[in-house]
């Protein structure tokens, strides 16, 4: 299927246009970088976690399908059901099945990334079940029907004006009133009785565990217990990669989640989900969409051991001026870039190039994933299956020969000065030229270095003359 | 120690910034070195690499290894074309040529301070605040100085070699490892995020109070200061090569 790949540039630079919003967004999750880099430094043991996380996440991927038939085992034994989902359609269903063997029309749902990836609030609505997200930012992303544009933070490209507009509409509040806490209390009132009569909740899970049949979700503002408590029937959506051996091992994770996500110590919930309440339910949903096949790929398969902390976003410095929705995807930034072209190749095939290769990602995340380096990799992958532009594999391509040829390469760089002098300024700054559109292009030198040096080192030694023969 | 150097100079150095290739040249000879710049030169591969268009950098590393293999080190001015050279030279043969040059070429910064391990430059005076700035191939993959991520002791290689230049003063920017957004074709293809972290670091430098912006990779400072230029940013640029060479400015 031809899908036209995301212009992330082309959104990037609409965001930045609109200086109020970038300037918040950037200095948002700049703040939360330099939170994360004080935790880290409160721990003398910071890098020997991340060393221990990194392991026990390789362990358990390299381990995957014992660990997760040892979870579901346990799971079994203590009450849950355990379903098995090999795709986001799968998922769908399965979770249709049971809220239509319960009569259920109304489900709250805590914040998911596997159900955004899954596409599941649609294909509910299409079968009767109003949804309604719990947590805050990405209860906004969904009255303003728009996908989460951080893992963590679902609404941090939004000002609270925008949050009061979007609340105005749905909920009849002032559409001028932004205080955050009146906004957070609109948002309380609307969604309490939603909760309370809810008929079936729904969350996802930070962790599994094989070793007890339990899983584990950290939330800031307590809508996952509600979601999961107050109806009865509770649906914990994972993917499959979520897993981790030993209850011993959690700690290891739990010291780095918060800290690298928002650079607090600890998640205000930390709950673990051990079984269904008394008279109620509890179903998993381990969920595949793709999974196994990442595992299988030498070069990227140790982007499953990502805890979904968002670190590497909110250091990234393309992600704080370019803002989530410009990669056009359930995940963005540089995790997102990673993972996004295993889903489709040609629709994410530009978000391997909206970075600098700054390697600052790769250095904040908690279970050392060389994101940097994937990117770096991923690029390679691209061209190999002809997924970059004609245009610019051209121009790649006869750059390559050139240099190959130094008689050629000194022709074109006389060329290059001459023009740099000669042409007219909107000639140079056309807008053909995107470097020019907000910088000025080099000075033109009245000789380059290797003219300087023949004329400067005429004592040439032998093997050293200008004896410019092609190579091949 | 006389070593056989190799001078690399970077293509845009070359054509944009002859300066920055006369004191790389002048610093190592005044330090003893023995130096050639193999006139054949055109460019490490690393744009084509860095594009994923791997193949195409064969010409480029094919090239540079006949014209480098028979020195005993290889120096440049630039951190990210020593990190290819060094780290992604993939797209040729293996061979014991191609090794040589992999473990012996050298960022500029690196081989004042690791192999020639000088302190002191009593020639140079550059009474004027500075803002230092490592490119990001400099910091994360050389590991010229120490990286805020990873709240390791700080050390810094440039710095040390800055602190023997008499007069000079160190303006600190409140985001000193933020990369500037050069990313070589990047600068093109994401031109608005691009120019907006070059402004944003160029101002960072500028409120910390630097005068000038000094750095070991000029293809940084190329975009920083058409940036600045055009924001009108006052604020000078000069590569670290000429402040320990003596430049006056």
């Amino acid at each position: 299927m031809k899908e036209k790949p995301i212009n992330h540039a082309g959104a990037a630079a609409t965001f930045i246009a609109d200086k109020p919003h970038l300037d918040f967004h950037d200095a948002r999750l700049w703040d939360m970088r330099q939170k994360r880099d004080a935790q880290m430094h409160v721990l003398p043991e910071w890098q020997e976690l991340r060393s221990r996380a990194s392991a026990i996440k390789e362990h358990a991927l390299a381990n995957l399908a014992d660990y997760l038939e040892q979870f579901e085992r346990n799971a079994k034994r203590n009450g849950i059901h355990v379903h098995w989902a090999a795709d986001g359609t799968e998922h769908n269903r399965i979770v249709a099945e049971i809220l239509a063997a319960r009569g259920a029309r109304t489900l709250i749902k805590s914040k998911s990334m596997v159900t955004e990836e899954c596409d599941l609030r649609p294909y509910l609505a299409a079968r009767g079940v109003t949804v309604t997200e719990t947590d805050l930012g990405e209860r906004i992303q969904q009255l303003d029907d728009q996908l989460p544009s951080h893992i963590v933070v679902p609404s941090v490209h939004k000002l609270t004006e925008d949050v009061a507009r979007i609340f105005a509409r749905h909920y009849g509040t002032d559409p001028d009133a932004d205080d955050p806490h009146q906004l957070a209390e609109a948002q309380r009132l609307a969604a309490r009785p939603v909760i309370l009569h809810a008929d079936a909740g729904m969350t996802g899970g930070n962790f599994f565990v094989a070793e007890t049949g339990t899983f584990v979700v950290c939330t800031n503002e307590g809508n996952a217990d509600l979601s999961a408590t107050v109806p009865g029937v509770h649906i914990a959506t994972i993917g499959i990669e979520r897993v981790v051996p030993r209850m011993a091992d959690l700690g290891v994770f739990i010291r780095l989640l918060s800290r690298s996500a928002l650079g607090s110590p600890i998640t205000q919930y930390t709950s673990h989900f051990r079984g269904p309440q008394d008279g109620g339910e509890m179903h998993v949903i381990l969920v595949d969409n793709g999974r196994s096949a990442r595992l299988g790929m030498d070069d990227f398969w140790t982007s499953l051991k990502c805890i979904r902390c968002g670190a590497c976003m909110n250091t990234c410095p393309v992600y704080r001026r370019s803002g989530g929705l410009s990669y056009g995807a359930v995940y963005s930034g540089p995790i997102g870039a990673i993972i996004d072209p295993t889903f489709n190749e040609r629709k994410y095939s530009t978000l391997p190039y909206a970075s600098t290769l700054n390697g600052s990602c790769t250095n904040v995340c908690p279970v050392k994933i060389n994101i940097h380096e994937q990117l770096f990799k991923w690029r390679q992958v691209l061209v190999e299956h002809h997924q970059m532009p004609f245009v610019k594999r051209e121009i790649m391509h006869m750059a390559g020969k050139l240099m190959g040829q130094p008689k050629l390469y000194r022709a074109a760089i006389a060329g290059t000065e001459t023009a740099l002098g000669t042409l007219p300024r909107f000639a140079l700054y056309n807008w053909l030229n995107p470097w020019g559109k907000n910088r000025e292009l080099p000075e033109p030198v009245k000789e380059t270095f290797h003219s300087w040096y023949r004329r400067n080192r005429p004592a040439a030694k032998p093997g050293q003359t200008d004896n410019a023969e092609n190579t091949p | 120690m006389r070593m056989k150097i190799g001078l690399f100079v970077p293509c845009y150095i070359d054509a944009f910034y002859p300066g920055v290739g006369i004191a790389t040249l002048e610093l190592l000879e005044r330090l003893g070195q023995d130096v050639t710049y193999p006139q054949e030169q055109t460019c490490c591969g690393q744009p084509m690499t860095n594009a994923g268009c791997v193949s195409d950098s064969a010409a480029s590393e094919a090239l540079f290894v006949r014209l480098f293999a028979g020195f005993d080190a290889i120096v440049m001015p630039s951190g990210s074309c020593t990190h290819h050279v060094r780290a992604h030279f993939d797209a040729i043969e293996q061979t014991d040529a191609v090794r040589h040059v992999r473990a012996n070429t050298y960022e500029l910064v690196e081989f004042l301070h690791d192999v020639l391990k000088v302190r002191d430059f009593p020639w140079a005076e550059f009474p004027h605040t500075v803002g230092l700035h490592n490119s990001c191939s400099s910091l994360r993959a050389l590991r010229t100085a120490s990286m805020s991520e990873l709240g390791e002791p700080a050390f810094s290689k440039p710095m040390t070699l800055l602190s023997g230049v008499k007069g000079i003063r160190f303006a600190t920017p409140a985001r000193p490892d933020e990369c500037c957004g050069f990313g070589g074709t990047f600068s093109v293809s994401e031109e608005a995020v691009s120019a907006r972290m070059g402004l944003d670091k160029v101002r960072d430098h500028h409120q910390a109070g630097a005068e000038y912006i000094v750095s070991a990779d000029s293809s940084c400072m190329m975009h920083q200061r058409g940036c600045a230029e055009r924001a009108g940013v006052n604020i000078r640029f000069i590569h670290i090569a000429e402040i320990l060479n003596g430049a006056r400015q």
